[in-house]
């Protein structure tokens, strides 16, 4: 995992400069650049989590099991059945459909709509969802304590694709689709209202309330996508920003850090930033290696070298995204592929870019995406001529 | 994620199709309702639907906002798709053991395409 040592030398010095800022401040000061005050936040959390990482085994080793005791009074039904959608009985697709039914409340009909396949086969999703719920034995109640957080932990993920489902929706379906998004904002509401303290869970909504303030300037009338650097950001949602901010600045600096929190910084510090090109990319760059080392993904490798390009060049970017792809996860993943046509096109390469380019939009699933690699291809293809 | 298994006759799947005994070919038609039906049980099954012959197709194009409809040139076409399934599960691996349980694919072989999304990413 670590392996790019100049490059790893490079972040840790970031880090120790972030956190020499931060031992300047005064404990209870406000500090004048919340963004920075952010990410140091940030990097002094993963120095803790690392060690109460190291307390814990050592605590384990000492203890072998000792169940936290739940407080019955403290949970209400709609925790209740948000953990049991989540059951690892079902399939993922089940369990977005079965939350959307169970605490959504909504109709089969609206769910058909939104994930745009028949009502008929959704209604066999639900049932059979159900049917296999009592095959597995499990009831009414709160999972027992050792499966609690682990059942937690698919639950924000159901909640995260119901969110993904609607936002990434672009075109036909967009109203109903649209809608998606905001059930699932209302749900991750619900459950911060049951799990207050849960940072994940505040770092989720943070997430979703600073990646949908976005929407109005994502796609254009015509259904097609704006990358995040060409956006109108005066139609951005400022309420939804200003809310999103000032719950992942609380969390991320009073509960153990995780994915969806640093997922929320890094769509703060985007949000942040008034033109693309006041982007601060060396905050981003530093919290994607900390997510890199906390959740290892291809995703999150790929975003990073996105934003180690902006901060040390593309040519140090390419060099990093061939060593990427030794990674099996990503080798033909269209993503790399449309990665590596932006840092070519960057390095002022138009003819590899291009051919990139279009192997991106080979590759891809996505109709819109499609849509903008192949224009990006165009356009370098046009530039190459004169 | 929505994927389409297309099942197309050609001169391959009808050769197979012409060694098939009567009680084969009965059989080979309950196996397609049958996957159909639990296709349908699983909560998968988006649309599914064989095809009439290619000789009771129409040609249509447009042109100066007249629309011409016209017999295709089907005397010439080797393959054509004889019917599809389309689906929507969780990934590739998942839509290839629904194209398993194709009778086609046990004589012949199935394609299975990833449907476009409407999708993006954002970097």
């Amino acid at each position: 995992m670590r392996r790019f040592g100049d490059f790893d030398t490079c972040e840790d010095a970031v880090q120790e400069a972030l956190l020499a800022a931060a031992q300047q401040w005064p404990a209870e000061g406000v500090p004048a650049n919340p963004r920075a005050w952010l990410i140091t936040v940030a990097s002094r959390r993963r120095i803790e989590l690392l060690r109460n990482e190291t307390a814990r085994r050592r605590r384990e080793d000492a203890v072998r099991y000792e169940p936290e005791p739940v407080p019955a009074s403290a949970v209400d039904d709609s925790l209740t059945l948000l953990l049991l959608c989540a059951h690892p009985a079902l399939s993922t697709g089940s369990q977005v459909a079965l939350t959307l039914r169970a605490v959504g409340g909504l109709t089969t009909a609206e769910i058909a709509r939104a994930l745009l396949v028949p009502e008929a086969t959704v209604g066999q999703r639900i049932s059979r969802a159900k049917q296999k719920i009592r095959d597995s034995g499990a009831t009414f109640k709160l999972p027992p304590p050792d499966e609690r957080e682990a059942r937690l932990t698919a639950v924000r993920q159901v909640l995260y694709l119901i969110f993904n489902e609607g936002y990434t929706a672009s075109s036909g379906a967009r109203l109903h689709r649209t809608e998606l998004s905001a059930e699932a904002i209302r749900l991750t509401r619900l459950l911060r209202s049951q799990l207050p303290d849960d940072g994940e869970v505040a770092g989720l909504l943070a997430l979703m309330l600073l990646t949908d303030a976005r929407r109005p300037a994502r796609t254009l009338p015509d259904g097609s996508l704006v990358p995040l650097a060409e956006q109108d950001r005066s139609r951005w949602d400022a309420a939804a920003i200003a809310e999103g901010v000032a719950l992942i600045t609380a969390t991320l600096a009073s509960a153990p850090i995780g994915p969806y929190q640093l997922q929320a910084a890094i769509a703060a510090v985007h949000d942040e930033a008034t033109r693309a090109e006041d982007t601060d990319w060396p905050q981003i760059l530093q919290l994607y290696g900390m997510l890199h080392a906390l959740s290892p993904g291809p995703m999150v490798q790929l975003n990073r070298i996105v934003a180690l390009a902006e901060v040390h060049g593309p040519v140090l970017a390419l060099a990093q995204l061939d060593l990427a792809e030794d990674d099996t996860a990503l080798r033909g993943h269209h993503r790399l592929a449309a990665v590596r046509a932006h840092l070519l096109e960057k390095c002022g390469d138009p003819g590899a870019a291009h051919a990139a380019y279009l192997e991106a939009a080979r590759l891809t699933l996505s109709a819109p995406e499609q849509r903008y690699l192949l224009a990006r291809a165009a356009a370098l293809g046009s530039a190459g001529d004169h | 994620m929505k994927y389409l298994i297309l099942i197309q006759s050609n001169e391959r799947s009808l050769a197979v199709w012409e060694t098939l005994s009567d009680e084969q070919r009965m059989e080979f038609g309950r196996g397609h309702l049958q996957l159909t039906e639990e296709m349908t049980k699983a909560g998968v099954c988006v649309a599914s639907e064989g095809l009439a012959d290619p000789s009771l197709a129409r040609w249509v194009s447009v042109r100066d906002g007249r629309t011409v409809a016209s017999d295709g040139p089907f005397a010439e076409v080797k393959e054509h798709l004889a019917g599809f399934y389309l689906i929507d599960v969780e990934d590739l691996d998942e839509a290839v053991s629904w194209a398993a349980k194709v009778p086609d694919a046990a004589f012949t072989q199935v394609e299975v395409r990833p449907v476009l999304d409407m999708s993006g990413w954002e970097f």
